[in-house]
């Protein structure tokens, strides 16, 4: 398989045919808590791109070059990961606000509130300790498949959350029973999504 | 109220008034992806149960101590310190259920409903309290799990499987929908559950 081949096709794996949201359930906090318009969710996934990126990014060279050499990452990764996301998310917070102060104003609370979304940490755990993803077993990720693989689990992210903002907005002027009001109508309409996605499972053989 | 109906009032709280998955809606991921079978959800409710009654106690021990600046990374580092015993413990002893769960046991750390609880609860309320709490939001979010367990194991494959032993069983002549074990039937499972659940709450206050 060639080099470029490869890529596309880790891409496609994490954005569409294991997306983080509707197929695996990773990072759905935010997913029900911010869906409710879509220029938030036009704001968390930015921001999560941009987060889940550079924490990947990050993790990989620690695991790789600190923790894996040292023979500790088996029982040190958890803490490790965690503190890298948690000062990477303060650090980005710092640098926007003086660099870009729209960006800032436009990402909002959203940036702080990453830490606590799960879907970075796994992105970063799966980026060097693949066999989660039962894609490519006992496979390890070169520095720049690693990038690919994290951009497509926020790309995928994103994707969803805007299109099922979109549908919130529709139906909070839907006539819906009582019981159903918020958010169990919402889970409702998150099982016909999830529903449309599992027709990509399968595809390429992935 | 005396001491002992305050603490008991701190336990009861967790379980339905404020279920962390029904009522507060936080560490719903979890939940939502581990409930395919009844085994897996009470596996993960222990976990999670014991790291949050572990937490809460130390941070509510250390909570006089701790400078409010960096309370967000202190109370992460007591809680991934938790998740990592969990981590080891359930590898080492139940290393099949372990791959079940696989990426599940690390992100117990970032569940938001241990965080949560520690920032609401435990840093504000003495020891005994804060066990209690953390007792009953685990237990709480434990039974949850096993429910939607048992509805989506019973549906999906038509009998129960504990620890390799059958416990019911729908017969030969029921054709289970494989819908409700795959992805969309946790959503469905979820929110009809909710809704459930809010035509009960307006039937007793009509």
């Amino acid at each position: 398989m060639g080099e470029i081949e490869r890529y596309i096709l880790i891409f496609i794996g994490a954005a569409l045919i294991y997306n983080i949201l509707l197929i695996r359930f990773i990072g759905l906090c935010p997913f029900f808590g911010v869906s409710s318009s879509i220029e938030t969710s036009i704001g968390m996934g930015l921001a999560v791109i941009f987060v889940m990126t550079v924490a990947s990014a990050i993790c990989w060279v620690v695991w790789n070059y600190i923790l894996y050499p040292l023979g500790v990452g088996e029982f040190l990764y958890i803490p490790a990961f965690i503190l890298v996301i948690a000062s990477l998310v303060q650090f980005e917070e710092m640098v926007i606000k003086k660099a870009s102060p729209t960006l800032y104003k436009a990402l909002g609370i959203y940036l702080p509130l990453i830490t606590t979304n799960c879907a970075v940490l796994a992105a970063a755990t799966e980026s060097v300790k693949p066999g989660f993803l039962k894609l490519h077993v006992a496979y390890h990720f070169t520095f720049i498949e690693a990038i690919v693989y994290s951009l497509g689990v926020a790309l995928g992210f994103t994707v969803v959350i805007i299109m099922f903002a979109a549908i919130r907005e529709r139906i909070d002027v839907a006539p819906v029973p009582r019981s159903f009001k918020g958010y169990p109508i919402a889970f409702i309409t998150a099982a016909l999504m999830s529903l449309a996605l599992t027709g990509f499972s399968n595809l390429f053989g992935l | 109220m005396n001491a002992f109906s305050e603490i008991w009032q701190d336990f009861k709280n967790g379980l339905l008034v404020e279920n962390p998955l029904m009522r507060l809606m936080i560490g719903l991921c979890s939940s939502l992806a581990v409930s395919t079978r009844v085994e897996n959800g009470l596996f993960l409710g222990v976990g999670a149960t014991f790291v949050l009654v572990c937490s809460n106690v130390i941070i509510s021990l250390i909570r006089k101590i701790i400078p409010d600046e960096v309370r967000i990374p202190m109370f992460i580092v007591v809680i991934a310190s938790f998740v990592t015993i969990v981590d080891l413990a359930m590898k080492a002893y139940f290393p099949g259920i372990y791959d079940r769960l696989g990426v599940w046991i690390p992100l117990i750390v970032v569940n938001c409903m241990i965080l949560g609880r520690a920032e609401a609860f435990a840093s504000k309320n003495p020891v005994i309290r804060s066990a209690a709490d953390g007792l009953g939001m685990g237990m709480g979010y434990t039974i949850v799990l096993i429910i939607m367990g048992v509805v989506r194991e019973l549906l999906g494959t038509g009998s129960i499987v504990l620890f390799e032993n059958t416990i019911v069983t729908l017969g030969s002549g029921f054709k289970p929908p494989v819908i409700m074990i795959m992805f969309p039937g946790a959503f469905l499972t979820f929110g009809l559950l909710m809704a459930l659940l809010n035509r009960l709450q307006n039937r007793v206050d009509a």
